[in-house]
């Protein structure tokens, strides 16, 4: 390196350094993008279950909760309307299931449970099972499973009115 | 250089030095030319030799991803990475493969042992202050490894695509999304979709087999390079070799045969050992995962149940919080413990001793104490019912956590009148023994429902 304040003369040798230079960073931006790209996590639209037709209304009593397996929700009939909770546990993900004698959720994870609006009864789950939306038509409820709703504890507007 | 190879030399010497020529220039030379002297130096200390130094944990470590990676090529030739086939053709090699269920039983144990093996490394460079004088990079890198090894552990527990491993790699990719900020990205990567499936397993095909082991060998090369470079391991100063006020210059020995004998006798003992151990006790696969039914208990591998333990008693990111900054004091122990006049005394010095062993019996008190009275009396949620969760599940015991900590070392240091790095001893042998004990509740003491049991 020389000290003096002017750039140093383009001579060939520089020249081709240079280029050298630009170009190698080039490619290692190339291929890093390129493999960035290539890696990113595919989240396919409707990846499970897409929105499901749970059945008609009256199939579902009062205070019933009914598992769908596949679809991964439960769906809860309250007093006032339904309610499809996720049956993956706001804790670390765990499948919770339904103990109907001991009427609530349970995770056997963490031993966390919940309660049938999927409330935190016994941490340590941080907050309320996940819901999905519902939508009733022609006496049909439609269970939307592409996107769960986070949600901190339970509210009387989270339920769908049958 | 340019001398040819003797030709009176046998065969098989040949490949692992070039020159066998008597007088000193060509035994210098023999000595650069040798493979294993690339490893070690030409002498070593003989206290370095001592086996109760050292316990011969690294080249044990050592061996075992030998053994690994060797076990782990014959498996992929067996193995179908898909979450269609992953199980069937694990249940072929447990059945109709030829020497299927040794090989996979010795990988599996291995991979435990390995664990194991790290980690009692790591205790013994930590209680030898082999971090101090020099040798901090070595130690970080050694920190390194010892999560690759475990990275590769818990890649490898999905691959066999049973309950145990679906479920365990559930909760643990759930627990990387607390991580702040860049969690959940990193999660997202990993599963490749929105709960553990075809995608998840095909990446961690991928960095079982590809990515960790370039990492590995890397590193491992590095820190190998690096112990020579840093002069061998870690002994105490030479002026206290002293006897009887007379200075005694320090015994070395050619590494060939002393050393190199003793890692072959070492290195043949212990895959003797597993060879023994894998024929009796086979690796084991639990039924076929189930995506809606997780077991009960649905338990991590063993060697995060401490980390499973915490997580039973604190927010999630309370838990993450903690294990990092006892991470970050690990890391940064170089920078925390200059003093290297005790370099190479176990435990720093007698008072070292005395602490150590104190901090562990703290630990083996407190720690069963503390988590039968959160299991069984205390439920801060329902006791602060205004507050979030995140302050009274998590805030609250982090804190209290680390408070414990702080006056366990201001007890050993003002109280007990320790120097600081004894302190530290002290205090580190209280976190390493709280880590084992709750690992074995994790593992011994935790039934269905994750209630607290009686193992027998
Ligand atoms: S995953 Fe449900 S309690 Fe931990």
């Amino acid at each position: 390196m020389t000290t003096n304040t002017q750039p140093a003369p383009l001579t060939r040798r520089n020249f081709l350094k240079l280029g050298l230079g630009a170009l190698s960073s080039l490619a290692v931006l190339e291929m890093g993008a390129a493999s960035l790209f290539f890696m990113q996590p595919r989240r396919l639209e409707g990846e499970f279950g897409g929105v499901v037709n749970a059945g008609l209304v009256e199939s579902f009593p009062v205070g019933s909760v009914t598992e769908f397996p596949d679809g991964r929700f439960y769906l809860v009939r309250a007093a006032d309307g339904f309610l499809a909770l996720s049956n993956r546990c706001t804790h670390l993900g765990c499948a919770v299931h339904w103990q109907a004698n001991n009427q609530h959720f349970f995770c056997p994870c963490h031993a966390s449970s919940f309660d049938q609006q999927g409330d935190v009864q016994n941490p340590p789950a941080p907050r309320a099972l996940d819901t999905f939306p519902i939508e009733i038509s022609d006496g049909q409820v439609f269970v939307n499973t592409l996107r769960a709703e986070k949600r901190d504890r339970y509210t009387p507007e989270q339920v769908t009115q049958a | 250089m340019s001398e040819r190879t003797p030709t009176n030399q046998p065969r098989r010497s040949r490949l692992l030095y070039t020159s066998a020529a008597p007088d000193d220039r060509s035994r210098m030379r023999a000595v650069a030319n040798n493979l294993i002297l690339h490893l070690h130096p030409t002498k070593v200390p003989a206290p370095a030799l001592k086996w109760s130094y050292t316990w011969g944990l690294g080249g044990i470590s050592a061996t075992l991803a030998v053994v690994l990676i060797v076990t782990g090529v014959l498996l992929m030739f067996r193995y179908d990475a898909s979450a269609a086939t992953a199980y069937t053709s694990i249940q072929l090699i447990e059945t109709q493969v030829l020497f299927g269920s040794l090989i996979r039983a010795l990988h599996h144990w291995s991979a435990n042992l390995l664990v194991i093996t790290a980690f009692l490394h790591l205790l013994r460079v930590f209680y030898t202050a082999g971090f101090k004088d020099g040798r901090s990079t070595n130690w970080i890198i050694g920190i390194i490894l010892f999560l690759i090894v475990l990275t590769f552990n818990f890649t490898g527990y999905l691959l066999p695509w049973d309950q145990l491993a679906y479920w365990a790699i559930t909760v643990g990719t759930s627990l990387l999304s607390y991580i702040p900020l860049v969690g959940q990205a990193i999660s997202d990567f990993l599963l490749a979709g929105p709960v553990v499936g075809q995608g998840a397993l095909r990446n961690f095909y991928a960095l079982h087999v590809a990515v960790l082991p370039t990492l590995l060998i890397l590193m491992m090369s590095y820190h190998f390079w690096k112990v020579r470079k840093d002069g061998g391991i870690s002994q105490p100063k030479e002026e206290e070799m002293e006897e009887n006020g007379r200075r005694r210059p320090i015994e070395r020995l050619t590494t060939i045969p002393h050393l190199v004998q003793v890692e072959f006798a070492a290195a043949s003992v212990l895959i003797a050992g597993l060879l023994l151990f894998a024929i009796f006790v086979p690796a084991p696969l639990e039924e076929l995962a189930n995506p809606s039914h997780p077991p009960n208990p649905a338990k991590a591998a063993w060697y995060f149940m401490g980390l499973q333990e915490l997580l039973l008693h604190m927010h999630p990111l309370a838990a993450m919080l903690l294990t990092g900054l006892v991470l970050l004091a690990l890391i940064f122990l170089p920078r925390l413990d200059r003093d290297a006049a005790d370099i190479g005394h176990y435990f720093r010095s007698a008072v070292g001793r005395r602490a150590a062993a104190l901090g562990a019996l703290l630990s083996l008190g407190l720690i069963p104490m503390l988590v039968v009275v959160d299991e069984w009396y205390l439920d801060l949620p329902a006791l602060l019912p205004g507050w979030p969760t995140l302050l009274s599940n998590g805030l609250l015991p982090l804190l209290f956590s680390l408070f414990g900590l702080f006056l366990i070392y201001a007890l050993f240091r003002w109280g007990g009148r320790l120097r600081h790095s004894e302190v530290l001893v002290g205090l580190f042998s209280f976190i390493f023994v709280s880590l084992i004990i709750l690992t074995l509740i994790g593992v011994f003491f935790r039934g269905a429902n994750m209630a607290l049991v009686w193992p027998f």
